[in-house]
C-alpha cells in the first residue's frame, strides 16, 4: 500500500481524473442542450388527472409533463406545501397546463402523492395560438357564423381542413403586410426624405413639390387597395370557430384565425408524431418570433447572426491578411515591430465588452454621427448610421477578430520555406510577384484558418453586440427588396442576443425555456457547421498546395 | 526585388518580346511592385493604428474626468440705470444663463443682460417686476426654496408673508428666442398670515412646495417659532384663490432665530439662532413636532454666518466666521437608532468669514462667498474644494449659479458692480477618493462603497465607487480560477504525458471545442439549470468535493491489487478512460444521496439551515459564476499548458527515466519544472479572461454590486456593469466616462497580464530551443 503510494501511482490516477471529469463535463453540457434543444419540439403526450391537497378542493388537471424531481418533505413545507409528517422525500412535478388567458396560471408544480393515477384521453387537443401561448381542452364542437357544423367524431377532420384554409388566408394577411405594405411605407418614407433634401439644399421648386404630391398620392392610393384588401382577408379569416372544454370543465371559443395549429398528441402514431416533429423543427428555423419572442420561430435571429458574420468576414479577411503580409513581409524587423506584434497578439485577450465600449463611443456615436451630418442630413434628427446597427455591429466584431485573423495568417506565412521565395526571386520575379503568386496562396489554409476561428468566435460573441446594434426584436431584416437591398444600417436580431433576452428578461420565463434551449442548440450547430464547412474547406486547399509546397 | 538583365544570350531572340515592350512590360512590373509595397504597408499600419484608437479612445474619453475645474471671472459690469439702490436679497439666472434677476428690499425684481455674447451689454435691464407690498409695511425677511423650485417668500413687517414664483418663459419670435420672465403668486397676491402669533415680524422664513400644498415656516426675534401648510383652491367660477391653512404646534426655542430651513421631505425643520446652536425638529406630525437635538455648529469662539440646503434638502452646508464650511446630515446612530446631526466633512477654510452660500443645480456641489472676497466651490460628495478664486476686496454678498452650473452671478457689498463668472466643471463627482474609497453618502451611517449609478430622483446622489465592482470582477475571476486551474492543469499534465496518444487525439480537440462553445450559452444554463439545480441538491457540494477524489483513490487502489493479466490487457495511459464509469458512477451517488443528506444532517432542507446559521444565500451566487466561468475558463488553461508540457524536450524525461525515476517523479522535478513558466502564463491568460468575460457574470449572478467574498451571494464585475449600464447613459455625462473608464481598467489590466503571459511564454520557447 505505502509502496503504491510512494510509487505516485495514485496522483497518475487522480491527474486522469481530472481529465474524465472535464470530459464528462464537455459532453454532459452537449448531451444536455440536445436532448433539451430537441425535444422542445417533440409532441409530448398530454395527462390528465386529478389533484387533490388535503383539505383542498379537487382540481382537474390537464397538461404536458415538463419535468419531475425529487425534495425533501421538509422543504416543501417551508415553502408551504402541507405534506404528511411521516414523510420523508417529495415527488413533485412541473406541469405545463397553457390556458394563460382562462386560469392566468400555464405551469404549476404538483406532488406526486396527491394525484390520481394519469391519464391519456385520446381526444385531448393542444393548440398553438398566435397569443396566450398553448390551450389544452376537449375539442365540442366547430362553428361558423355561430352555427354548428362538425362535432363528436368528424369535428376533427373538419377542424384540420378549416384550420389549413385559416392559415393560408393568415399567410397571405402576412405577406401583404410585411411584403407590399412594408414595401409602400418604405416609398412614401423616401418620397419624405426626398421632399427633406430639397427643402435643405433650396431645391424645393413649385414643380417638384408637385411631383412629390403626385408621388406620394399615387403610393397612398396603393396603400388604400392594400388595406381594403387586408380587410376583406380580416373578415374571411374571422368566420370559423372552435369550442373546447378546459380541464376547469369551461367551455371557451376559439377563433380558428388565432390558431397557428392543432395537435391531439395521444392519438398520434409514431410515424405521425416523426412528421410533426420535422415540421414543427422547420417552423421554428423558418418562422418569425411571437409573443415578445417567447413562441414562434427564430428566422430573423438566424438571419441576423449569418448576415453580422458575413459582413464582418468580408471586413476582416482583406485587412487581416494585408496586415499580417504587411508586419511579416514588409515591415523592418526590430524591437518596434515585435511590441506592436505582441501588442496585436494580445488584443485577442481582450475582454469583447471593452470592443463595444469603443464600437459604441467612436463608431456609432462619433463616425456614425459624422456620416449622418454629410450623407442623410434630411433624416435628421432621426439617425441613420448614428445608432447601432448591422454595420457598427460587424465592424465592431472584425475589429475584435483581426488579431485572430493577423496571428493566424503570420504563422502561415512563416512557415513557408525561404527557398520558396529565394526560388522565386532567383528566377527574376519582383517581390510582389513572389509574395500574390507564390507565398500568398500557399499560405491561404492559415488564412482560412484565420478565418474559421474568427468567425466561431464572432458567431458565438454578444456582450459588444448588446451595446452596437443588437435589439430584442428587429422590425424588418437587413435584406430586402427594397433599394439598396442590404440595409447596412438596420438593427438586427442574432441567436445569442436571443438566448439573453428570452431566458432572462422575459415575462413567461418557463414557458420560453424550451424555445431557448433549441436557440442554443441553433447556435451551437451553427458554430460547429461554420467551423466544418471551413475546416474542410482548409483541408481542402492544403490538399491542394501540398504537392506544389513540397 | 531583383530584375533579370543581359538574358538575350541565353534565349533564342525569336521567343522573346521586342526590347520594347520588355521595357514596357519591366516597367509595369516594377509600378506593379510599387503599389503592392505601398498598398500593403498603407493596408498594415492602418490596421495597427486602428487597433490603437482603441487606447486612444478610451484614453480620450476618459481623460475630461481628470481635468482640472476652471473659474475665470468673465465681466464685470453695473445695472443700468438701477433706480432701486437697495441691497439684494437674492439672485438668480434664467436657465439659458443669459438673463440675470436681482430681488431688491423694496419688493422689485430687475432683470437684466449679464451675456455678453448674445448682441447684448451685460447690465442693460430687460424689465422691473414689483411684488405686491402691504401699504406702508417693509420687506423684513426673506426665504426660498431649492433652486430648482423657483420659489421665494417675503416677509413684512406686519408679520405677513408672501410666497412668489418666478419662472422664465421661453418663446421663438422670428427664429430668437425670447426669454420672459414670469411673476406667479401660488397662493394668491396677498399676503397671508403664517401663525396665530403674527404681530411680530419675522426675521427668518423658509418655504417648501410639498405634496399638498406650499409649507412656510417662519422664526422671530423672540424665538417663536411658526409653521402652516398652505393649499389653495381656486374657485372655478370666480376665479378667485381660496387658501387653507394647517398650522404646525412648534415649541419656542427663546433665542432670536437666524435662519430657518425645511427639508422637501417635509420630516425636519432646522433653526439656527443667533448664538449658532442648530435645533433639529421632527415635524412628520403636524401635531406633535418634537426637538430632537440641538447642535453647536462651529468651533469655540466662531459664528455661524451662512448656511443653506444642497440639492435635494438632505445635507446643509454651514459657513462660520473663521471661514470654516463644513457638511452637516442626519445619521441614525448605529447603537440607539437615534437621529442625530453629524459633521460629515469639512471643506477648504475661507480667509474670511462665509458669506453666502448657494447649492448647484441638479447635483451636490455648491458656492461659497467670504467677506474677503473670496468665492469657492466645492463637491460635497467627493468632499474637494474645486477652486478658491479671489474675485475683489470687498466682501461679497450674494451668489447665483446658473441652472446649468457653468455660470455664476456675484453681487459685493457697497458697490453696485456685479460680476460674472464663468465655471467649467463637468465631472466634479469624480476624485480618486470618490471613485476608490470610501465615501459618507447623504443619509448614511458611515462612509461606505457604493455603486448606484442611477435613480429617478432628480436629487439623487450619484455614487460611483469603483470599489464594490472590482471586488465583483476579482471574486468572480477567483472562484473560477479556484476551479478551472487544477483541473485544467492536472488534466493537461495527463494527456500531454501520460495519455495514450489514440485517446490524446479525441481529448484534446473535444476541450478546445469548450473554447468554442458561446458563454451566452454557459450563463444560460448556469441561471436557468444549474442555479436551481445547486439549491435545491445544496448537500452535493460536500458529497462532491470528498468523493470524486475518494473514489478515483480507491478506484485506482483496487485497479493495483487486480490480477497481472487484467492490468496487463489494457495498455498504459488508459487510466482516464477507466475512470468515466467511476465518475459517473460517483456523480449518481452523489446527487441521489442529496435529499437523504439533507434530511439526515441539515433538518431536511440545507437551504433553510443555511438561512438558520446566517449564512445569506442567493439563488444566483459566486459559486454558480465560478462553476460557469471555470468551464469556461478550463480550455484556454488547459490547452495553453498543455503545449508548454508537450513540448518539454524528450531527451529530459528520457534521461530522467534512465536515471531510474518513476514517471511521477520525472513529471514532478523535470517536466513541471521545466513547464513551469509556461503553465504559470496559461494561468495568468486564463485570469484575463475570467476578468473580461461578460455574459456568464450577468447571466448567473445576481448582478448586485456588493462588497464580499461570500460563496453563496452574488456579485457585479465591471464587464457586466458595462454591458448593463452603458446603452442607457446620457453620451458625455459623467456616468458614461465613469463607464468608461472602467473599460479602460479593463483593457489595461487585460492586457498588461497577455503581454506579461507573453513574455514568460517567448522566453520559454527560447529556453526549450537552447535544451
Amino acid at each position: 500500500m505505502i509502496k503504491w503510494w510512494k510509487s505516485g501511482a495514485p496522483w497518475i490516477w487522480f491527474h486522469g481524473g481530472a481529465v474524465t471529469i472535464s470530459m464528462i463535463m464537455v459532453f454532459g453540457l452537449l448531451m444536455l442542450i440536445l436532448v433539451r434543444g430537441f425535444g422542445a419540439f417533440w409532441p409530448h403526450a398530454v395527462l390528465e388527472t386529478t389533484y387533490e391537497l388535503p383539505g383542498a378542493e379537487p382540481q382537474q388537471i390537464i397538461g404536458e409533463l415538463r419535468r419531475s424531481e425529487t425534495l425533501t418533505a421538509q422543504s416543501m413545507r417551508e415553502a408551504g406545501v402541507a405534506v404528511p409528517d411521516e414523510q420523508i422525500l417529495v415527488q413533485r412535478h412541473l406541469i405545463k397546463m397553457g390556458n394563460r388567458d382562462v386560469t392566468g396560471r400555464d405551469f404549476g408544480y404538483f406532488i406526486d402523492d396527491f394525484m390520481e393515477p394519469w391519464r391519456y384521453p385520446k381526444d385531448i387537443a393542444v393548440l398553438e395560438r398566435r397569443e396566450w401561448g398553448d390551450f389544452y381542452g376537449q375539442p365540442l364542437r366547430l362553428l361558423e357564423q355561430g352555427e354548428v357544423v362538425a362535432a363528436g367524431d368528424d369535428l376533427w377532420p373538419a377542424f384540420e381542413e378549416r384550420l389549413r384554409r385559416s392559415n393560408a388566408l393568415f399567410d397571405e394577411i402576412r405577406a401583404i403586410e410585411r411584403g407590399a405594405i412594408g414595401n409602400v411605407n418604405f416609398r412614401i418614407e423616401r418620397v419624405r426624405l426626398d421632399r427633406r433634401r430639397a427643402e435643405l439644399n433650396d431645391q424645393l421648386t413649385p414643380e417638384r413639390e408637385a411631383e412629390l404630391q403626385q408621388r406620394r398620392e399615387a403610393l397612398q392610393a396603393e396603400y388604400a387597395v392594400l388595406e381594403q384588401r387586408l380587410n376583406q382577408l380580416y373578415a374571411d379569416a374571422d368566420r370559423d370557430r372552435i369550442v373546447m372544454l378546459t380541464a376547469g370543465e369551461e367551455e371557451i371559443t376559439i377563433r380558428l384565425a388565432d390558431i397557428v395549429k392543432a395537435w391531439q398528441p395521444n392519438a398520434m402514431s409514431l410515424p405521425a408524431k416523426l412528421g410533426f416533429y420535422v415540421g414543427d423543427f422547420f417552423d421554428f428555423i423558418f418562422g418569425y418570433p411571437r409573443e415578445a419572442n417567447t413562441e414562434g420561430g427564430i428566422f430573423p435571429a438566424i438571419f441576423g447572426t449569418v448576415a453580422m458574420v458575413l459582413v464582418m468576414s468580408i471586413i476582416v479577411t482583406p485587412f487581416g491578411v494585408l496586415a499580417a503580409i504587411y508586419l511579416r513581409e514588409y515591415a523592418k524587423q526590430g524591437p518596434l515591430l515585435r511590441t506592436i506584434r505582441i501588442s496585436v497578439y494580445n488584443l485577442a485577450g481582450v475582454p469583447s465588452i471593452v470592443f463595444g465600449v469603443f464600437g459604441l463611443g467612436f463608431l456609432v456615436y462619433m463616425v456614425g454621427g459624422q456620416i449622418d451630418q454629410a450623407f442623410y442630413p434630411e433624416a435628421l434628427p432621426a439617425p441613420t448610421f448614428g445608432t447601432p446597427g448591422l454595420f457598427w455591429a460587424s465592424l465592431t466584431l472584425a475589429l475584435l477578430t483581426l488579431p485572430v485573423v493577423i496571428v493566424s495568417t503570420e504563422e502561415g506565412l512563416a512557415r513557408i520555406p525561404s527557398t520558396i521565395r529565394q526560388g522565386s526571386l532567383a528566377l527574376g520575379a519582383t517581390k510582389a510577384e513572389t509574395l500574390w503568386k507564390v507565398v500568398v496562396p500557399l499560405a491561404t489554409p492559415a488564412m482560412m484558418t484565420g478565418l474559421i476561428l474568427a468567425i466561431a468566435r464572432a458567431a458565438g460573441e454578444v456582450a459588444p453586440l448588446m451595446l452596437v446594434g443588437v435589439v430584442k426584436l428587429a422590425p424588418t431584416l437587413p435584406i430586402d427588396g427594397n433599394f439598396p437591398f442590404l440595409h447596412l444600417e438596420r438593427k438586427i436580431m442574432h441567436l445569442g442576443f436571443h438566448i439573453y433576452d428570452v431566458g432572462f428578461q422575459s415575462p413567461h420565463a418557463e414557458a420560453a425555456e424550451q424555445l431557448v434551449y433549441a436557440t442554443a442548440l441553433i447556435l451551437v450547430l451553427l458554430i460547429v457547421i461554420l467551423n466544418l464547412t471551413a475546416i474542410t474547406i482548409r483541408n481542402h486547399l492544403r490538399e491542394k498546395y501540398r504537392a506544389e509546397s513540397d | 526585388m531583383s530584375t533579370t538583365t543581359a538574358d538575350e544570350p541565353l534565349s533564342s531572340g525569336s521567343l522573346l518580346p521586342s526590347t520594347e515592350r520588355r521595357l514596357k512590360l519591366r516597367k509595369k512590373r516594377a509600378r506593379r511592385d510599387g503599389i503592392s509595397r505601398y498598398g500593403v504597408g498603407a493596408s498594415g499600419i492602418g490596421v495597427i493604428i486602428a487597433l490603437a484608437l482603441i487606447f486612444v479612445y478610451l484614453f480620450y474619453e476618459t481623460f475630461p474626468l481628470l481635468k482640472p475645474v476652471s473659474v475665470e471671472l468673465a465681466s464685470e459690469f453695473a445695472v443700468m440705470d438701477d433706480a432701486d439702490s437697495s441691497p439684494s436679497l437674492h439672485m438668480v439666472l434664467d436657465r439659458f444663463e443669459q438673463i440675470g434677476a436681482r430681488f431688491s428690499e423694496t419688493g422689485a425684481i430687475t432683470f437684466f443682460d449679464i451675456d455678453a455674447s448674445a448682441g447684448a451689454l451685460p447690465g442693460v435691464v430687460r424689465e422691473r417686476l414689483q411684488i405686491p407690498t402691504p401699504e406702508g409695511e417693509e420687506v423684513t425677511s426673506f426665504g426660498r426654496a431649492e433652486s430648482r423650485r423657483s420659489l421665494y417668500v417675503y416677509g413684512f413687517s406686519d408679520g405677513s408673508v408672501l410666497p412668489v414664483k418666478l419662472d422664465f418663459t421661453q418663446d421663438y419670435v422670428s427664429g430668437r428666442r425670447q426669454i420672459r420672465p414670469e411673476l406667479s403668486f401660488p397662493l394668491g397676491d396677498d399676503p397671508i398670515r403664517l401663525g396665530a402669533r403674527d404681530t411680530e415680524a419675522y426675521t427668518a422664513l423658509a418655504v417648501v412646495d410639498g405634496r399638498g400644498g406650499y409649507i412656510v415656516a417662519g422664526g422671530t426675534q423672540q424665538g417663536h417659532l411658526a409653521m402652516a401648510l398652505f393649499s389653495s383652491r381656486a374657485n372655478l367660477m370666480t376665479g378667485e384663490v381660496q387658501v387653507q391653512r394647517n398650522d404646525f404646534r412648534l415649541p419656542d426655542i427663546g433665542h432670536p432665530v437666524r435662519q430657518i430651513l425645511v427639508n422637501e421631505s417635509l420630516r425636519n425643520l432646522f433653526a439656527i439662532d443667533n448664538r449658532s446652536h442648530l435645533y433639529v425638529f421632527d415635524i412628520v406630525d403636524r401635531n406633535n413636532p418634537f426637538l430632537i437635538e440641538e447642535v453647536y455648529l462651529v468651533d469655540e469662539g466662531a459664528q455661524v454666518t451662512a448656511a443653506e440646503f444642497l440639492v435635494g434638502s438632505r445635507s446643509l452646508i454651514i459657513g462660520g466666521s473663521d471661514g470654516t464650511v463644513s457638511q452637516w446630515f442626519l445619521v441614525r446612530n448605529d447603537e440607539d437608532g437615534k437621529l442625530g446631526m453629524a459633521r460629515v466633512r469639512t471643506f477648504q477654510s475661507h480667509p474670511g468669514a462665509v458669506t453666502f452660500i448657494e447649492p448647484e443645480y441638479l447635483r451636490k456641489g455648491f458656492l461659497t462667498g467670504d467677506d474677503s472676497g473670496t468665492v469657492g466651490l466645492h463637491y460635497a460628495t467627493s468632499g474637494v474644494t474645486l477652486a478658491m478664486k479671489p474675485v475683489g476686496e470687498s466682501p461679497i454678498s450674494r451668489l447665483a449659479m446658473g441652472p446649468n452650473n457653468s455660470r455664476a452671478l456675484i453681487a459685493t457689498e457697497g458697490s453696485d458692480l456685479f460680476q460674472i463668472l464663468d465655471i467649467d466643471n463637468p465631472h466634479p463627482q469624480t476624485s480618486l477618493t470618490a471613485l476608490w474609497g470610501k465615501v459618507w453618502y447623504e443619509g448614511r451611517a458611515a462612509p461606505q462603497y457604493i455603486w448606484q449609478s442611477s435613480s429617478a430622483d432628480d436629487a439623487f446622489e450619484a455614487k460611483f465607487s469603483i470599489v464594490p465592482l472590482s471586488i465583483g470582477t476579482l471574486k468572480a475571476a477567483l472562484f473560477a480560477m479556484l476551479l478551472a486551474t487544477p483541473l485544467a492543469i492536472m488534466g493537461a499534465v495527463y494527456t500531454a504525458y501520460f495519455m495514450a496518444p489514440s485517446i490524446r487525439k479525441v481529448v484534446k480537440p473535444s476541450i478546445e471545442l469548450m473554447e468554442a462553445l458561446p458563454t451566452v450559452i454557459l450563463g444560460f444554463l448556469a441561471g436557468i439549470w444549474l442555479a436551481p439545480f445547486v439549491e435545491n441538491h445544496l448537500p452535493i457540494l460536500i458529497t462532491g468535493a470528498v468523493l470524486f477524489p475518494s473514489m478515483i483513490l480507491l478506484s485506482a487502489f483496487l485497479w493495483s491489487r487486480l490480477p497481472r493479466s487484467i492490468r496487463h490487457a489494457v495498455p498504459g495511459g488508459w487510466e482516464a478512460a477507466l475512470l468515466i464509469p467511476v465518475v459517473l458512477f460517483t456523480g449518481w451517488v452523489v446527487v441521489g444521496s442529496s435529499p437523504w443528506i439533507e434530511v439526515t444532517f441539515f433538518d431536511g432542507s440545507m437551504r433553510q439551515w443555511f438561512t438558520n446559521v446566517g449564512i445569506p444565500y442567493d439563488q444566483r451566487n459566486a459559486l454558480i459564476v465560478g462553476m460557469a466561468m471555470g468551464f469556461a475558463v478550463i480550455p484556454t488553461i488547459f490547452s495553453i499548458s498543455e503545449d508548454a508540457v508537450f513540448n518539454v524536450p524528450r531527451h529530459l524525461t528520457q534521461g530522467s527515466l534512465a536515471l531510474g525515476a518513476t514517471p511521477w517523479q520525472t513529471v514532478t522535478r523535470v517536466v513541471m519544472l521545466t513547464a513551469s513558466p509556461g503553465i504559470f502564463s496559461a494561468v495568468m491568460i486564463g485570469f484575463g479572461r475570467a476578468v473580461g468575460e461578460t455574459m456568464i457574470v450577468l447571466m448567473a449572478s445576481g448582478n448586485s454590486p456588493v462588497v464580499n467574498f461570500n460563496l453563496f451571494e452574488g456579485m457585479r464585475t465591471l464587464a457586466a456593469n458595462i454591458a448593463v449600464e452603458l446603452p442607457e447613459t446620457a453620451v458625455g455625462s459623467t456616468h458614461f466616462r465613469v463607464l468608461f473608464l472602467s473599460a479602460l481598467v479593463l483593457l489595461l489590466f487585460t492586457f498588461v497580464l497577455n503581454t506579461a503571459a507573453e513574455v514568460v511564454r517567448q522566453r520559454l520557447r527560447k529556453r526549450y530551443a537552447s535544451l
